[in-house]
């Protein structure tokens, strides 16, 4: 329970999530009912971040391809949901290709928890596979990037290709319920933003176990030195994997969570354009820390729904500099350099470090 | 069958392009352990100068000439993209080595920058580059037509990776580079400027792309986007082919050229690209490090 990944204490680690936790349960007042929905689509967005802090951040694995667990966690939730809206039909776009029955593997769908389970189970399935294969013949590095980025177009090229099954470009949409609650009514909205603020919390909590554990502390001796840790007499394939399919399984969580917000999911969605995005709200917010990767989700998503909105141009300028410039001259983020400039205060003796810390929060 | 042939011939040309993409990438990281994610925008940086030279002989010239601009525009996409690379270099990627990871994201970044500005001077839809009057047509081979565009590719890639590997293996700036590639210290205490040699090398590896770029204006219209569609597949042959030598390069973007087309032409093409790279995956739990590789004693390579 000591120092973890950076200068942050356990302790002061827990006020920032309390703050943040706090800021998104009373944002529904204050916000309008469009912006509350926008927001949990933000919280799942964090949810998925923590999963891709768990293995870059504190693994060093860079995974390019997590859009696609985020995909098939939240096709998973969609198929249930597009089979409750047609109410027992072939769905739309089935019958558009032509379909007349219902495929197999669509069946099990019909029933809400098997779905959920699914969108946990699928993503960490396919991390397992892909991650035992590379990472058990010592693929690493830049080499792993490239085959998850490889990855990312393959499943979004077979989910165009295979319109029938997944309706294509278009994607799965037009729900009308959720466990039979109208996804319309502006309570339903206000529940599901609330419960993927719980689900970020207890996703925060489960990868706050892992990294305070011994096998977070393996994962940690793999990034800075994997060949030590082999010597050491650790088998960092097992954690690699281990990792990854925790990572997977959270994304997937993501992008149950994110759907019935949202309304739509389409191979867009899990590209390698988006899968890269995910990987940028973790480095702007703080590598190697849960809470940054919590910030940064949300303030990335929040400055870019503010300003492309109205500029989309400046957008792609926006997020192309702040790649550039976050990794090359902040590798730790936002918490990294705050944490920096936190204990340039503490030496030389201002006792202000504590309100500095939530006037930031409180900001963002 | 004659079906067939012409979809391997054009298997063929496209993975020349790819070749001649993923050559400039393997080099430089084999040389510097740098992923270079704007390496797609460097194509397309080609692509566009090809389209301006075009349009510069339009307005200019006579039409008499205008089939000439493409023996012009293909040094000129060389020497812009080149250019670009190396300010590229000297800017961002020295700050960069020895951090892997870090360099793949700072340098989308910088593609998603190019690509906006692309967008920005020649808006988002794209352009048509017409293509020399004297590649129109094709040879005529046993019923089967080939178009002389992919033919000329075709030629391009093989006299370009002629001068790459005589470049690298004949000249002693060659041998410099190489001495980099295999022991960097070692270079460095020989009395090597290793910072030169990077950038010279970076400039080259982006004057190929400029290149491919300005080839693949043969085969379709251009876009902002035209990098991002080849970047994954270039990728692929670099970690297919293996890292640092030329041969590894050759064969792995064959091999990736060729199992598109047979696969797309025996499945579709979406199956095929998925069949690809589960062959990919399972060819790498045979040599994980690809096809062709420097040997080396160190542990971490």
């Amino acid at each position: 329970m000591k120092q973890i990944g950076n200068l942050n204490k356990a302790g002061k680690n827990n006020i920032t999530i309390i703050i943040i936790m706090f800021l998104l349960c009373i944002a529904p007042v204050f916000l309008s009912d469009f912006r509350t929905n926008l927001l949990g689509k933000f919280v799942a967005f964090a949810i998925l971040a923590l999963g891709i802090d768990l293995i870059w951040g504190y693994t060093g694995i860079l995974s390019l391809g997590h859009g696609v667990y985020f995909g098939i966690g939240a096709y998973c939730m969609a198929m249930y949901l597009k089979l409750e809206a047609d109410g027992g039909k072939l769905p739309d776009f089935m019958s558009w290709s032509g379909r007349e029955s219902l495929p197999w593997f669509w069946k099990p769908f019909e029933i809400a928890p098997v779905a959920v389970l699914m969108a946990l189970v699928l993503p960490t399935l396919i991390a397992l596979i892909i991650g035992y294969l590379t990472f058990k013949n010592r693929i690493k590095g830049v080499y792993f990037s490239i085959l998850t980025q490889a990855l990312s177009i393959i499943f979004v090229v077979l989910f165009v290709g295979q319109q029938e099954f997944t309706g294509g470009t278009n994607g799965i949409t037009n729900f009308k319920t959720i466990f039979h609650f109208s996804l319309a009514s502006g309570s339903t909205k206000l529940w599901l933003y609330y419960i993927s603020v719980v689900f970020l919390l207890l996703a925060f909590f489960f990868c706050k176990f892992i990294i305070n554990r011994r096998v977070g502390k393996v994962l940690i001796a793999i990034r800075d030195g994997e060949n030590r840790a082999r010597f050491s007499g650790y088998n960092p394939t097992i954690y690699k994997v281990f990792v990854y399919c925790i990572s997977a399984a959270l994304a997937g969580l993501a992008g149950a969570v994110y759907v019935p917000q949202v309304g739509i999911i389409s191979p867009a969605e899990m590209g390698i354009v988006p899968s890269i995005e995910m990987v940028i709200w973790v480095a702007i917010g703080g590598r190697g820390s849960l809470n940054g990767a919590i910030i940064g989700a949300i303030l990335v998503n929040l400055m870019k729904s503010g300003v492309s909105e109205k500029f989309p141009a400046v957008w792609s300028y926006f997020i192309g500099i702040a790649f550039v410039v976050v990794v090359i001259f902040m590798p730790s983020g936002l918490v990294g350099a705050f944490n920096k400039l936190k204990s340039k205060l503490k030496s030389i003796k201002i006792n202000k470090s504590a309100n500095p810390a939530e006037d930031k929060i409180l900001m963002e | 069958m004659s079906t067939y042939l012409l979809q391997i011939f054009n298997g063929v040309s496209v993975s020349s392009i790819l070749m001649l993409a993923a050559l400039g990438l393997a080099i430089t990281f084999g040389l510097m352990k740098i992923i270079n994610m704007a390496h797609g925008e460097l194509i397309m940086i080609g692509a566009y100068v090809t389209y301006v030279i075009q349009n510069i002989f339009i307005q200019y010239f006579d039409k008499s000439i205008f089939s000439l601009y493409y023996i012009i525009a293909l040094p000129g996409a060389f020497v812009v993209a080149a250019l670009v690379g190396y300010l590229l270099e000297i800017s961002i990627i020295k700050r960069l080595y020895g951090r892997p990871l870090d360099s793949l994201l700072a340098t989308w970044g910088v593609s998603l920058i190019l690509q906006q500005l692309a967008r920005s001077i020649f808006g988002a839809p794209n352009v048509d580059v017409k293509s020399p009057a004297w590649l129109e047509g094709g040879l005529v081979l046993g019923g089967t037509q080939l178009p002389y565009k992919r033919l000329f590719i075709i030629g391009l890639v093989i006299a370009c990776i002629a001068g790459v590997y005589i470049f690298l293996y004949r000249t002693a700036y060659g041998r410099k580079i190489r001495a980099v590639m295999q022991n960097r210290s070692m270079a460095q205490s020989l009395g090597i400027n290793t910072r030169k040699v990077d950038s010279i090398t970076f400039a080259m590896g982006a004057g190929l792309a400029g290149i491919a770029g300005g080839a693949l204006t043969l085969l379709g219209s251009i876009g902002p986007t035209l990098g991002t569609n080849y970047i994954v597949d270039t990728f692929m042959v670099v970690v297919l082919g293996g890292v640092g030598r030329i041969v590894g390069t050759v064969t792995g973007s064959a091999a990736i050229g060729i199992g598109n087309t047979t696969f797309e032409f025996f499945t579709n093409a979406s199956l095929g690209k998925v069949l690809v790279f589960l062959m990919v995956i399972i060819f790498l739990q045979w040599k994980p490090q690809g096809f062709f590789t420097i040997n080396s004693r160190a542990l971490d390579e």
